[in-house]
């Protein structure tokens, strides 16, 4: 054995070096490069579950109209079956989960109303659009015309 | 020992009786747990579609997205925003482009119709590009594009050197001002995973954002893509947008 190494000494401290080298390399990948990684390409793969894990703001409209089917059902009738439910009344999946914890507020129709159909030259022609002065001179939309199921010409 | 073919045959029965329902058992045991994962990546290839000729510039996508997302109120910080394009004579190498507060509180009428220009809204959001620049410069692999079609951002992993922000062809990235990470539209990724559909479309109120799965057969992209003339942003960058317009004039930049 001794004999061997005999001037292989060089030899032998060169490859000790770069075993060394890699071992530490090794664990130095195993240690910096995080869990997942590669898994799907060069990213870590756990970053899809953390963008999952977003709470739900928005409930969607099937999740409301499972409780207010008069209104789904009134809704699907009229010009406004397209439109979802938080598209007026805003953002409430809290509502959902736990309907006692978060009592939506009643849209002002004023204000409400306006937002879609104030008239704009950029807007589609087609799109029914109004000059609030014009056309109501600061009356209640509800006045002429009921939200869910809008009708084109006022009631009386 | 010693047995008999009708020996053989009666234990055979009993062992048939026995194992039967237990391998019942475990199929069911075993098909529950694949239930669990209900949305597989494989499955969808997710896009939208953005109808120019249905906006009505209502701001509602914007309003939505802030709220779902944690997005700060501030003007500067948009996942989506819309655009107003006014192009004088109807066409113009430099249309006027304005978008005020990104369309949150949406547009006071800023022109006199009839004044010879051509007016529309161009809602923008991040187009999930199947070949994205921003995740081709991203340094550290904080951004990436997944399996099923959507552009993600690692918020863990992401360093805030806003090299993708410069990369972005369409400016849908920012920096956000509390975590100094980078933020994107994510088509809503923890909804779209769960079965519904993002935010911005749930709000638009003329349908004019339609989430679609373009591995979906069943889904109505198909028909719109074969019947209507559509257009993707910068098409000339090679970016492998999934964002689809419908009536997108030739003036939106």
């Amino acid at each position: 054995m001794q004999k061997f190494f005999k001037d292989k000494e060089h030899l032998v401290r060169m490859a000790a070096l770069f075993a060394a080298g890699f071992v530490l390399f090794v664990v130095a990948r195993a240690v910096l490069v995080p869990k997942g990684f590669g898994l799907y390409g060069h990213y870590r793969a756990g970053a899809l579950a953390d963008n999952k894990a977003r709470p739900v703001v928005h409930a969607g409209r099937a999740i409301c109209g499972d409780c207010h089917t008069d209104k789904r059902d009134e809704l699907a009738t009229g010009k406004h079956a397209g439109v979802g439910c938080e598209a007026c009344h805003g953002p409430l999946a809290r509502h959902a989960e736990d309907p006692s914890t978060l009592k939506p507020a009643r849209p002002e129709p004023k204000t409400l109303c306006v937002r879609c159909h104030l008239a704009n030259v950029a807007k589609p022609k087609k799109f029914p659009q109004i000059e609030p002065k014009a056309h109501y001179d600061g009356g209640d939309c509800h006045g002429c015309h009921a939200s869910h199921v809008p009708n084109k010409e006022p009631t009386s | 020992m010693t047995s008999d073919r009708r020996d053989f045959l009666l234990t055979a029965g009993k062992l048939l009786i026995v194992t039967a329902p237990a391998a019942a058992y475990l199929e069911a045991a075993e098909s529950g747990q694949a239930m669990e994962p209900a949305y597989k990546m494989a499955d969808h290839y997710w896009g939208m579609i953005v109808d120019i000729s249905k906006c009505i510039g209502c701001g509602n996508c914007v309003r939505a997205d802030k709220a779902e997302n944690n997005v700060p109120l501030e003007p500067f910080f948009f996942r989506t925003w819309v655009e107003r394009y006014h192009v004088e004579g109807g066409w113009s190498e430099h249309p006027e482009v304005d978008s005020p507060n990104g369309g949150y509180d949406g547009f006071p009428e800023k022109y006199a119709a009839g004044d010879g220009a051509k007016s529309f809204f161009v809602p923008k959001l991040c187009n999930q590009c199947a070949h994205s620049p921003c995740t081709q410069v991203c340094p550290v692999g904080a951004t990436f594009e997944t399996p099923d079609g959507a552009v993600l951002v690692d918020k863990t992993y992401c360093l805030g050197c806003r090299y993708c922000i410069q990369a972005c062809p369409y400016g849908c990235r920012y920096i956000h001002p509390a975590t100094n990470t980078v933020d994107k539209c994510n088509l809503c990724y923890h909804r779209i995973t769960k079965g519904l559909t993002t935010a911005c479309c749930e709000a638009c109120p003329t349908g004019a954002r339609r989430l679609v799965d373009l591995k979906d057969p069943k889904d109505p992209v198909h028909e719109l893509l074969r019947t209507h003339m559509v257009q993707i942003l910068k098409p000339h960058m090679a970016t492998g947008a999934k964002v689809y317009y419908n009536n997108l004039d030739g003036t939106v930049r």
